[in-house]
């Protein structure tokens, strides 16, 4: 591990347990676990959280559309279908709709160098897509940290809803 | 998708052959020795191939490739930061350790070696399968393994939860010397199907 190694050290113990989501799952704690997933790329980290009953959801979504796709996958997999399941994996935990708010982070274009460069910006179309589900399940998003160049890897805490985010030889940010 | 044991074997033994003219183009580029370990063919969830090559946040050079014509396949080649800056330091001809970051030149340098191994590894599958394999210009980045391995594999438009993998190390032979690599090949499906063909194995042997 070499991200903000200094940092991760002086951090205060925190209670709870660290979860890793994995690529193309998702995850629902509750409070004071916190929900991991590291090294986004292209893919969207979509993080829910219900500030009621103080739960979170996490979803590591790699492509946008699980109709544009050959092969099969996890429905985590897709944003069409990933959003969804994991808004339904929260109202079985006690969530209502009407309460839940969402961040996004990920969504980067990671390679640079022609024009093929372009067609593999399929972070950009992953973000649109996550948008979209949340927009029709009528969840509103209330941070993002998308785009640019970077892999990221993010963090929710499920006590207060705060997600950190942490890239290579930048500073970490909680939005 | 289902493939036979002899199949697999079949795929190891042809990304020997490539690997093997790979590190030959290496080790004359480098003038030094060059060992490849016994390319593994292996069906992987994505995750399971990340932590072979190193970890989901690990900082690594990637190259990557994609292969157009009989054979479409999306090729990988990445190396963590000090080998991709001792590479540089032997191809410019300079003092070890005179690359600590990697700059315009730099990434250069790393792109124009994945070049130069993705030809000579394509080249050998022709000769052996009269097939036609055209690699594209190469985009490279520098970032968390996990990141770039999953954009490669969601740019790649397949979307399978396991992914075939055909990886392979290459070394130098000192210490000093160490440029430690790792080779992913991720052919799609019809890739295969030609693949087979082309080497008189029937698609259900």
């Amino acid at each position: 591990m070499c991200l903000d190694s200094k940092a991760r050290k002086e951090a205060p113990v925190q209670e709870g347990r660290e979860i890793h989501v994995g690529i193309a799952e998702y995850r629902v704690a509750r409070s004071p676990d916190r929900l991991l997933t590291l090294g986004l790329g292209s893919c969207v980290g979509v993080a829910l959280f219900d500030p009621v009953i103080r739960v979170g959801g996490l979803a590591h979504v790699m492509l946008p559309d699980s109709r544009m796709f050959k092969g099969g996958g996890k429905p985590a997999k897709f944003a069409d279908l990933g959003v969804a399941a994991l808004v339904q994996e929260m109202q079985r935990a006690g969530s209502r709709n009407g309460r839940l708010v969402a961040k996004l982070a990920g969504g980067a274009q990671m390679f640079f160098g022609n024009s093929r460069a372009a067609e593999m910006a399929i972070g950009e179309r992953n973000v649109e897509a996550v948008r979209q589900a949340l927009k029709e399940l009528g969840i509103k998003i209330v941070a993002e940290d998308v785009g640019g160049s970077q892999g990221r890897t993010i963090s929710l805490d499920t006590s207060n809803g705060l997600l950190t985010i942490r890239t290579l030889g930048r500073a970490v940010r909680v939005i | 998708m289902s493939i036979s044991n002899n199949e697999m074997d079949i795929l190891q033994e042809i990304g020997s052959i490539g690997v093997g003219n790979a590190a030959t183009a290496l080790a004359d580029l480098l003038q030094a020795k060059v060992n490849i370990s016994v390319p593994r063919a292996t069906f992987l969830d994505l995750e399971e191939a990340i932590n072979l090559i190193g970890g989901l946040e690990q900082p690594v050079v990637c190259v990557n490739l994609k292969l157009d014509g009989d054979v479409p396949a999306t090729v990988l080649y990445i190396f963590d930061q000090p080998s991709a800056c001792a590479l540089v330091d032997l191809l410019l001809g300079q003092a070890r350790g005179t690359t600590t970051a990697l700059d315009e030149m730099g990434y250069s340098v790393v792109m124009e070696v994945g070049n130069i191994l993705t030809g000579s590894f394509t080249g050998a599958i022709a000769n052996l399968t009269g097939l036609r394999l055209v690699p594209s210009v190469p985009v490279l980045a520098y970032d968390m393994l996990g990141a770039l391995f999953a954009t490669s594999v969601a740019a790649s438009g397949y979307a399978d939860d396991q992914v075939l993998c055909i990886q392979t190390s290459f070394w130098g032979n000192q210490d000093r010397d160490r440029v430690d690599s790792h080779f992913i090949m991720l052919p799609e499906v019809e890739a295969l199907d030609r693949l087979f063909q082309a080497l008189g194995v029937a698609a259900d042997s």
